[in-house]
């Protein structure tokens, strides 16, 4: 490359620490970027990148260690003021103001001004030609930002930031709630930022993604920059090693699964047909919003306008999630934080939700008695927490997971619809997951049905035994996984 | 540990305010005339505030709960005042008040409407019907010793009770809800509608029953609160109760609930009650006019919150 040599870097962090309390979060975390720079930060949930990140928004100051921005001490007092030295996040929650314009939006707490009023033409010109500049001049500056795309809120929110002036942005996850084909625009923006000398801080759990945008990346790992490397020269195996702090050996293990009965038949008119038998995993393929969800919403009841047909274990019935519970039947919702969980209720509290009645004696359920079934689920899902009487928003997001699939093996269902059950949460923990559900359907005594959707294709053929994709609501037929491949899932879901 | 700290905290604050009109101000406050009488102002606004725990809880509002009250404060003095028997009363009574809340609740569940909105109209509904059944006229109930027997000053022979029968109903009350509320399916399911509706749902709870119950509780708490306010008034009063909304909601929020659901302690609710009720007592005790009474009330329901909120952030 002919980049000029520059010694300074664009962003600099040295051995920055910073504890709560007792609780150490960054333990000497040190990091160098440089402008031009697309530089990977990864790590397990809990490593402490989302602690350096707010250090680096200003979000929070550090106990000791320093920062540098193109060589000048840089010490924010406070996001806003972080801003404005230049440094800009996009967080995976994307922050616009649903109910003000496009233009109003971008130029948000920095508004133009002509003696007083707002200089409205400057505002228009100048958000039109910073998106047009984002090759996305196709977002009208006037609508109101909440009728925008996910992915079109998060160029506003691009845009934003170079209004700002921001030499150096973050991504926080931002793929997370992107359909694939805005994934590829968002990687060619991100290119194009960085080729254009902003230094650019990317956080992701997918490797595939580090790999294809970064020039390097830092592993952090128990609040501590373990290494630097040039992505091209590291293997996945020896990132991952790096970040957990052994190897992991087997991701997916797959037990010698035996089927069983047909437990459920699905025939929803308009959205297609599916069967799962005892002791086996069917998986759910497709783009985001091809109407993977919508089927196992379906499937459960909670879609409105259900005139499906579901046989349950041989019964046919009405679904409704309240008569699917009695039927064996529980889901874990894509949407941990809205759906998924009652965050500030306890952990024991949300376990015990659907068995509730269960439990209960004439009505009357004793906290101890919730206590003690939450505590062997803790036990055995290995559930990071201080007690069952915890609020499981405390909890991480791969803890909370497995609390919500504990809910359904309390609640002593015998079919499992996960929806996204790896959704943002480490790999640790998901590897956990994997294992738990292998075991689930592999139960010797008991063996369960899992139907799982996920978006990420390497997962569904490394857990599942048959998968389908859905296209356009229409759920394809169920194949084997020894007789596809994720480029002939692709082709289904994509309909080439 | 938590939980525990939750409770104790409005509880500090009781005595914190007790102490320091007792210390600084009137002895009376802390003598029994001026235990009495706090109890007999808290009685009302305490037991009404038992059913709205459950509404807050569940992530509800109801702003017409003063109106409740007053409208069966006049339908319980009417009754009495006809000579129906305490039975007849007290069940017609309470079922009006538990029918005014299942209303209340099939406009919230079924017309999907927004709590605070439906409940700002039955505001006036209620107080609408109070006036018409009375003929706007206050009717009164003196006589009724059954009644006057609630919350009437205690007469010799029965001071070892301490504190008049409606506070011990109250307290009695009180004990019930909480253990519903904690040890009971239905208590749970209350917690985790307020909490996370959403959740709820996917979980197979009947989100729309559990909402209707609450506000059925929440009136038939109303319409008890309306008969105590004939027993401490000795009569039932159109006009009564005016602005009761306001306290009841302060004293629960104070207690420790918060306003988006899902938290929220009936204990907490009765000494956010008492509260309330003290600096009242206490400022008048020690002759404050009624405009500073109003300022410092105000405050400090805004003071505890925000201790409240900065607790919760320090936890």
């Amino acid at each position: 490359m002919s980049k000029p040599v520059n010694d300074v870097a664009r962003l600099e962090m040295r051995d920055i620490r910073k504890a709560f309390g007792p609780q150490i979060a960054l333990d000497g975390v040190s990091l160098k970027v440089q402008a031009g720079e697309v530089h990977a930060l990864v790590g397990e949930n809990g490593a402490g990148k989302s602690t350096l990140m707010k250090i680096l928004s200003g979000a929070y100051q550090p106990d000791s260690g320093t920062m540098f921005v193109d060589g000048q001490p840089y010490a924010p007092t406070n996001p806003a003021d972080g801003r404005q030295r230049g440094v800009g996040m996009i967080y995976q929650e994307l922050s616009i103001a649903p109910h003000l314009s496009v233009a109003e939006n971008i130029w948000l707490g920095i508004e133009p001004q002509n003696g007083g009023l707002l200089d409205r033409a400057k505002m228009r010109a100048e958000a039109q030609s910073t998106l047009a500049g984002l090759g996305h001049g196709d977002i009208e500056v006037d609508s109101p930002a909440g009728q925008l795309s996910v992915s079109q809120q998060q160029i506003v929110e691009i845009a934003r930031a170079l209004s700002m002036g921001c030499k150096i942005i973050v991504f926080d996850e931002p793929t997370s709630s992107l359909a694939q084909a805005d994934v590829q625009r968002l990687f060619d923006l991100i290119d194009q930022l960085a080729r254009r000398g902003l230094a650019i801080i990317y956080i992701s759990h997918f490797l595939e993604e580090v790999r294809r945008l970064s020039s390097r990346l830092t592993v952090l790992r128990d609040g501590q920059s373990i290494a630097c490397h040039v992505t091209a020269s590291i293997t996945d195996d020896a990132i991952v090693a790096e970040m957990v702090g052994r190897e992991v050996k087997d991701l997916y293990p797959r037990s010698q699964r035996r089927l069983g009965e047909i437990l459920l038949e699905a025939n929803i008119p308009g959205r297609g047909t599916l069967t799962l038998r005892r002791g086996e995993v069917v998986g759910l393929c497709g783009l985001v919003g091809a109407g993977r969800t919508e089927f196992l919403r379906a499937v459960f009841g909670l879609e409105e306008n259900t005139s499906q047909k579901i046989t349950i274990a041989g019964h046919s019935h009405l679904a409704e999630p309240r008569s699917n519970w009695l039927q064996r039947m529980g889901l874990v919702s894509e949407n941990r934080k809205e759906e998924g969980l009652a965050l500030e209720l306890s952990i024991s509290d949300n376990v015990c939700l659907p068995a509730l009645k269960k439990i209960a004696k004439l009505g009357f359920v004793s906290p101890s008695t919730c206590d003690a079934h939450t505590a062997e689920w803790i036990n055995k899902f290995g559930i990071r927490c201080q007690s069952p009487q915890q609020a499981i928003g405390r909890l991480s997001g791969g803890n909370q997971q497995k609390a919500a699939i504990a809910r359904l093996l309390e609640a002593d269902c015998d079919i499992l619809l996960l929806d996204e059950p790896t959704r943002g949460i480490d790999i640790a923990a998901k590897a956990k997951i994997y294992e738990i559900i292998d075991q689930l359907v592999a139960d010797p005594i008991r063996p369960r049905a899992v139907l799982m959707v996920s978006s990420y294709l390497p997962e569904l053929l490394g857990v599942c035994d048959r998968i389908a994709a859905v296209r356009r609501g229409q759920v394809g037929e169920a194949t084997p996984v020894a007789q596809t491949n994720s480029e002939k899932l692709m082709r289904a879901a994509t309909g080439v | 540990m938590a939980k525990a700290l939750n409770a104790v905290g409005p509880l500090l604050a009781l005595i914190l305010i007790w102490g320091s009109f007792y210390i600084f101000g009137d002895k009376h406050i802390g003598d029994g005339d001026g235990i009495e009488s706090i109890v007999q102002q808290t009685v009302v606004i305490g037991i009404a505030a038992i059913g709205m725990t459950f509404i807050i809880i569940s992530a509800g509002i109801d702003l017409s709960i003063g109106s409740a009250i007053a409208l069966c404060s006049v339908i319980g003095a009417k009754l009495a005042m006809s000579g129906s028997s305490p039975a007849v009363v007290a069940i017609t009574t309470l079922l009006t008040g538990a029918i005014i809340g299942l209303l209340i609740g099939l406009l919230v569940v079924r017309a999907k409407l927004i709590p605070f909105i439906t409940t700002l109209g039955t505001l006036l509904i209620l107080r609408g019907i109070a006036h018409g059944l009375s003929n706007s006229q206050p009717i009164n109930a003196q006589d009724v010793n059954w009644l006057r027997f609630w919350l009437n000053s205690l007469p010799e022979n029965m001071r070892w009770l301490v504190i008049p029968p409606g506070g011990w109903l109250m307290i009695i009350l009180a004990a019930l809800a909480a253990g519903v509320l904690r040890f009971t399916v239905f208590g749970r399911h209350v917690f985790a509608v307020g909490s996370n509706e959403q959740t709820a749902r996917l979980c197979g709870v009947a989100v729309d029953r559990i909402k209707l119950y609450v506000y059925m509780i929440g009136g038939a708490f109303a319409a008890l609160s309306g008969l105590m306010l004939v027993s401490y008034q000795g009569q039932g009063d159109p006009t009564g109760a005016k602005g009761y909304e306001l306290d009841i909601i302060a004293a629960v929020v104070i207690g420790g609930a918060s306003l988006s659901g899902g938290v929220g302690s009936v204990f907490g609710s009765l000494i956010g009650a008492l509260i309330i009720n003290v600096i009242r007592t206490g400022c008048t005790l020690n002759g404050i006019e009624e405009s500073t009474t109003s300022i410092i009330t105000g405050t400090i329901i805004v003071a505890a919150v925000a201790i409240d909120r900065l607790r919760r952030k320090a936890a």
